[in-house]
């Protein structure tokens, strides 16, 4: 545990019609592992997650030429079921994006949509289950027919987290899940990042170079859409091999 | 010199502002005037009776109500059908796109009497008649002038209204709430008819109130298609016949032969168009904002 691959990505080349936004991209995300991706704004990370879960493919124009591995089964072949690969590959957002429905609702849709269950009796068990997964259950459990659009927004985040965990993925991907909140609501989504590390694997794209170190096990640092430097988190920050990376994390541009 | 043109086009504006105005209050003035006399629970309860210089319009009242429930039926589940395939699953840089949305936009643009003779010739006689040597061995049942092919002519009229209207709706549903559905594993349809479309029902309400507006006092779709000059009783199925409050104000006006006698029924008339017509639209508004509380309640 903990060392196996999830997630094996060989020379991707990611494209937005002409425009070539990711060159020759090669990363082994381990299970388990939280990854961390940084770069300043533009440099590709960001496609790169959403090319994890082929969330992309809504972009007109947009394609994938490479290899996207999960356990093993490459996730842009044809007879690839996208509805099902979503499902086992899960997405935080930026902004947080409950829908406007009940807490509840929120969290039972997936399992719902998915036919995972109808019965009442197992959704309230999923919901219970992942909002405390969520560190969500204490704050909600007396209010759970009211609107998620009544929650503070760091509150609304771990709801997102809490309905992305109720379809029971293996892989979540986050894309910059702290950056429109607080410091105190930011340290409770880091600790919920740490606790969920146990039973998933998490890719990460951050701004914040703090939260990287803090958070992930493995860094990667993206440069004008090229993957320059990938390796344990420690050594990346501590004793980076490569120049551009050097100059990043210290902050002399980007 | 400068400023007081600037300030004399204040008043150009202003005044353009005040006669639209004081053409609505003379109009409505008028009409409450001279038709609340005439005004009764018998005027609106009886049938018209002596050559419709006395009696009430009841027939007229239930026909415009009935045709236009008929008309919103048919028109907002199929305009919202197209919306969807427009907002959700076109390309807009397609060419299919660009040429479906400009026919609707051209569909708005059709003047309503050829509505009216597209119905006849559509509706009437080639689907009512065809229906009619299918099943009915040539006996004229759905081949002639009904409620029902007014309606579905009224509808077509009104359908540009409500794709429009839908589809502007459908696109103001955020993005985000797109991708978080699909990333939780649901399909296009899951997302379309649990995430999008109930965000969108205070614009397909708003859609329906537009499309009533407009249906309620057309009178060249249904001259043909099924509005008929007097009618004794109610329609009672889809295929009779029907009176209609908008083609009996224009018997009223040109046909009585008594024309003295009918103008206090017209002026009462014109007079229950417009307040029927507020009323439908005042329904569907409610309806609106009760939806709207209970989404986001």
């Amino acid at each position: 545990m903990g060392d196996a691959l999830k997630i094996k990505v060989s020379r991707a080349n990611f494209f937005y019609g002409t425009h070539q936004a990711l060159h020759e991209v090669s990363m082994d995300i381990r299970d388990r592992f939280v990854t961390a991706l940084i770069g300043p704004s533009g440099c590709g990370k960001s496609t790169f997650l959403r090319s994890l879960n082929r969330m992309n493919d809504l972009i007109p124009g947009a394609r994938l030429v490479g290899n996207v591995e999960l356990d093993g089964e490459n996730i842009y072949s044809s007879g690839m079921d996208v509805i099902q690969l979503r499902r086992r590959v899960g997405m935080i957002f930026q902004r947080s994006n409950p829908f406007p429905m009940s807490i509840y609702e929120n969290v039972a849709y997936g399992p719902r949509v998915n036919g995972i269950t109808k019965k009442r009796v197992e959704l309230d068990e999923i919901v219970e289950r992942t909002l405390r997964g969520a560190a969500l259950w204490e704050e909600v459990k007396d209010r759970l027919s009211r609107s998620a659009m009544s929650l503070s927004g760091g509150q609304q985040q771990r709801l997102c987290i809490a309905r992305a965990l109720a379809v029971e993925p293996e892989v979540i991907l986050m894309d910059e899940p702290a950056s429109a909140l607080d410091p105190i609501s930011t340290a409770k989504v880091e600790e919920l990042i740490y606790q969920l590390k146990r039973d998933y694997s998490i890719v990460i794209v951050t701004h914040n170079m703090q939260q990287a170190a803090r958070v992930s096990d493995e860094t990667g640092f993206f440069l004008n859409g090229r993957l320059v430097e990938f390796s344990e988190t420690k050594r990346l920050f501590t004793a980076p091999s490569m120049r551009e990376t050097e100059d990043y994390i210290t902050g002399r541009f980007g | 010199m400068r400023r007081l043109f600037d300030r004399a086009f204040v008043g150009i504006t202003l005044s353009a502002t005040l006669i639209i105005v004081a053409m609505l209050a003379v109009v409505v003035g008028n009409i409450v005037f001279h038709g609340k006399d005439r005004l009764s629970w018998e005027f609106i309860s009886a049938a018209p009776e002596q050559g419709m210089t006395a009696g009430g319009i009841f027939p007229a009242i239930f026909g415009t109500v009935l045709l236009v429930l008929l008309m919103t039926l048919a028109a907002v589940p199929f305009g919202v059908l197209v919306a969807i395939y427009f907002a959700e699953y076109a390309k807009t840089e397609s060419r299919v796109y660009r040429w479906t949305r400009m026919a609707v936009n051209n569909l708005a643009g059709v003047p309503s009497i050829v509505f009216g003779l597209f119905g006849l010739g559509f509706f009437i006689q080639t689907i009512g008649r065809g229906i009619d040597r299918g099943l009915y061995g040539g006996q004229l049942v759905y081949g002639q002038p009904s409620i029902l092919w007014a309606a579905m002519t009224m509808a077509v009229l009104t359908l540009p209204v409500v794709i429009i209207t839908v589809e502007e709706t459908l696109r103001s549903v955020p993005r985000e709430y797109r991708e978080a559905s699909l990333a939780l594993g649901a399909t296009r349809l899951q997302t379309i008819f649990r995430v999008v479309l109930p965000q969108a029902w205070s614009g397909v309400m708003t859609a329906a109130i537009l499309a009533i507006s407009r249906g309620a006092g057309e009178v060249a779709p249904v001259l043909f298609t099924g509005a008929a000059y007097f009618l004794p009783h109610l329609p009672e199925r889809v295929n009779d016949q029907f009176m209609q409050l908008g083609y009996h104000i224009y018997i009223l006006s040109t046909q009585s032969p008594d024309v003295e006698a009918t103008k206090p029924l017209l002026y009462s008339t014109v007079l229950v168009l417009l307040v029927l017509t507020f009323l439908l639209n005042i329904t569907a508004i409610l309806i609106r904002n009760r939806m709207r509380q209970w989404a986001t309640r």
